[in-house]
């Protein structure tokens, strides 16, 4: 105790324990509780959200946690580029009441019911329990969002950055190829998924009039991604060949012309609109259809990098030639890898397409490749947690910084240069992402969490 | 058939600037064995800091202004010479703080570092001077009121004549560099053997550093005459320039000097030569459909070493 007298004053200690009192439970919490708490703080947003904030004083409600409100008006007096301190008050106060304290007390007092319930749905089945926590988290985004169409463009975005982000680790990360070739796969896929749509459920200048009703094409949809995915899998095998005999920076290099190639293929399909773009892409890819889809891939991503094939993809990048003696075989593994990864890649391209509904080929150079790396990179190699996490961050983290304009690219690089400098491989590197660990109740008997 | 010949002249003007600049990539790549993506960046800020050059050397030294009047092509050669000393101070910086801390990483992070510098030097450029795009100053005024050489009907500008000039000059220059001085022979024999170059008591941070340094002044020069080609700036000048030269310097081999060089006129070319043949929009896909199957048949690039995997026993 006089040790810590030494260290720590008086006053910090006293924060300390009422830190410590606040959050000392947050090991016993289930996920079960996390979600109730969001669901609770998602209601309390959207029924008595704009009317506190007209009390506090601002004009509407903070859409991005009041980050936005935060870095609006660079002043050039303290505190530089915050906003005014009455703006920023309201702000803090407004996050307090309805994010922090809600979660902390809804936490606190659901630990019970929510370690009954969560120990009840996993013990009948713990496909239940994950569908059932599968749908809460759906509801808690959704009535998140519903609050302004910004954040539901937001989230949207960014469950296509998690597909994106979580289809290149397959390449750059199990696989350890630095692959450049990914914004060529979304284009593809973006650009064959919007061509089928426009020119069966769409009266358009491009392709005439509608082949089937409009009604038809949510129905479709499925099919305009699937086809979207296959074709930029069709367009990977100009990469996946190369790569059996090349490796590393040599197949760096044949990514990178092929995503040139694709650009300025693009730029001169006259019949896809060519360099101005393709737009009026039906509104068909909505919040619960992009969710769905997302967890899919992350699913069906997840079980193939856990199974015998996810590990032949680390051992063609830690011995090829030992991989080789081990009778793995290296080519299908390859093509494998480089086609599957494609293949989501065109999935999210496609939902991109249609979220934005206008696409064009500069959208897909350099640009989408840096974001598209950063995000990878910053999340962590090798790692399914990794990929959501480093697509959620980077994409939240861009829109937050959005008020700062021109130096939210001077920000986030620095971030990445960071990261990349004390954590080459990223934050959450290497590590697997068991599914059932996480919906399973907390009891005390476990001891100390057992994370996977 | 003159307008094959103009061609070629184009496609020598054209290569120069690709040489220049692929072979600093080449170079950082054969001694560091690391893409230094940052590169047509550095490019595009030497550019930058020739158009200051340029524009305080005229109004210090031209006819009618300042203390000495020095005439136009000498202040060329001039706002060459400090662009390529003051962007080599960038180059060294960028290692310093980009790449050293690195240098024991994953070539992947080293990789994204320096697409990330690149980004945050376009930023800062873009900051700095907005987007308006700027005008380099017109130093060649003079020599082109003279009469331009005439060949069998090939008309050859002087501009071109100096650019294609100064950029093999600069070639010549760097080979007997390499090949004859001992910082040269130090570099050479990093790209041969790093880990044996610091038993040899050769200081390993220096010769980086001197690397980088040699590239950039080489990306300066290639900018002030790209300036004086296309006198307009503008911070994205490097994706455009800068990433071909790069796709040109892995076509020439991992590390060579020569290869980097051919590669570069090559690559010129294959875009001039395109681009009269077929529509010019296509000339990018062309270019890099003709790289990619180049690359395919040959991994290694024109002049590189096959690089063969041995067992790890």
């Amino acid at each position: 105790m006089s040790e810590n007298s030494i260290r720590h004053p008086k006053n910090l200690r006293k924060l300390k324990k009422m830190l410590h009192r606040l959050t000392s439970h947050f090991g016993d919490v289930p996920a079960m509780g996390w979600l109730l708490a969001g669901l609770v703080i998602a209601l309390l947003e959207r029924f008595a959200g704009s009317s506190l904030a007209y009390i506090l004083g601002l004009s509407k409600l903070p859409a991005l946690f009041g980050s936005l409100v935060f870095f609006a008006k660079p002043s050039l007096h303290f505190p530089f580029i915050f906003n005014d301190l009455a703006t920023i008050a309201a702000v803090i106060v407004y996050d307090l009441l309805i994010y922090v304290i809600p979660m902390l007390v809804v936490t606190k007092f659901t630990i019970g019911i929510a370690n009954r319930i969560s120990a009840a749905l996993f013990n009948r089945s713990s496909l239940l329990s994950i569908l059932v926590h599968l749908l809460l988290l759906y509801l808690v985004l959704w009535q998140w969002t519903d609050v302004s169409t910004y954040r539901g463009l937001v989230t949207r975005l960014t469950m296509i950055a998690v597909l994106i982000t979580l289809s290149l680790n397959i390449i750059n990360g199990y696989m350890g190829e630095f692959s450049a070739s990914h914004p060529g796969f979304i284009a593809v896929g973006a650009y064959a998924a919007s061509i089928f749509t426009i020119a069966m459920f769409t009266d358009s200048t491009l392709f005439g009039a509608a082949k089937l009703p409009a009604s038809l094409a949510p129905f479709f949809f499925p099919v305009a991604l699937i086809l979207g995915g296959a074709a930029a899998a069709l367009s990977a095998l100009i990469v996946a060949i190369p790569s059996f005999r090349t490796r590393g920076d040599y197949l760096a290099i044949i990514s990178l012309a092929f995503m040139f190639i694709v650009k300025s293929f693009f730029e001169n399909l006259e019949f896809a609109g060519g360099p101005r773009g393709l737009g009026g892409q039906p509104n068909l890819a909505s919040l619960p259809v992009i969710f769905i889809w997302m967890i899919l891939g992350i699913w069906i991503i997840n079980n193939f990098v856990r199974s015998t094939f996810g590990k032949a993809l680390n051992s063609v990048r830690d011995d090829e030639l030992a991989a080789d003696a081990m009778t793995v075989n290296t080519r299908q593994t390859k093509m494998t890898a480089f086609l599957f990864g494609a293949f989501w890649a065109g999935v999210a391209g496609g939902l991109l397409a249609h979220v934005l509904r206008y696409i064009n080929p500069g959208s897909f150079g350099l640009q989408k490749l840096a974001e598209v790396l950063a995000m990878v990179y910053f999340g962590g190699l090798n790692s399914v947690l990794g990929s959501i996490v480093g697509a959620v961050s980077m994409n939240l983290l861009g829109e937050a910084l959005r008020p700062l304009e021109l130096y939210k690219w001077i920000v986030i690089p620095v971030i990445l240069i960071l990261v990349m400098i004390y954590r080459p491989t990223g934050l959450i590197a290497f590590r697997e992402f068991d599914i059932a660990n996480i919906v399973k109740p907390k009891t005390h008997k476990e001891g100390d969490d057992a994370a996977s | 058939m003159t307008a094959f010949f103009q061609n070629v002249v184009n496609a020598l003007q054209w290569g120069s600037f690709y040489a220049l600049i692929a072979l600093g990539y080449s170079m950082v790549y054969g001694v560091l064995l690391l893409f230094n993506f940052a590169h047509g960046d550095i490019f595009m800020v030497g550019a930058y800091i020739g158009f200051f050059v340029a524009t305080g050397l005229t109004a210090l030294l031209a006819a009618g202004t300042g203390l000495i009047t020095l005439p136009m092509w000498a202040i060329l050669i001039l706002s060459i010479l400090i662009t390529m000393f003051l962007t080599s101070f960038l180059g060294m910086a960028v290692e310093r703080i980009g790449y050293r801390p690195l240098r024991n990483a994953p070539r992947a992070s080293a990789a994204i570092t320096g697409l990330m510098i690149g980004i945050i030097l376009e930023t800062g450029i873009l900051a700095i001077f907005g987007a308006q795009r700027l005008k380099f100053p017109d130093l060649m005024a003079e020599i082109d009121a003279l009469a331009q050489p005439n060949i069998a009907g090939v008309i050859i500008s002087w501009k071109k004549v100096m650019i294609v000039g100064v950029a093999i000059g600069l070639m010549i220059l760097l080979q007997l560099f390499v090949s004859k001085t001992k910082w040269g022979m130090a570099m050479r024999a990093m790209a041969y053997d790093f880990a044996a170059v610091p038993l040899m008591g050769v200081p390993l941070n220096r010769i980086a550093s001197l690397t980088f340094a040699l590239g950039s002044a080489l990306a300066a020069a290639a900018a002030v005459l790209y300036s004086v080609a296309y006198p307009v700036l503008d911070p994205y000048m490097g994706i455009t320039v800068g990433w071909k030269a790069f796709v040109a310097a892995i076509l020439g081999g991992r590390g060579s000097i020569k290869g980097a060089a051919i590669a570069g006129f090559m690559l010129g070319f294959i875009e001039i030569f395109s681009a009269t043949l077929f529509p010019s929009t296509y000339r990018d896909l062309i270019a890099y459909s003709i790289i990619l199957a180049i690359l395919v048949f040959r991994p290694h690039g024109l002049f590189g070493e096959a690089h063969t995997s041995k067992l790890r026993l």
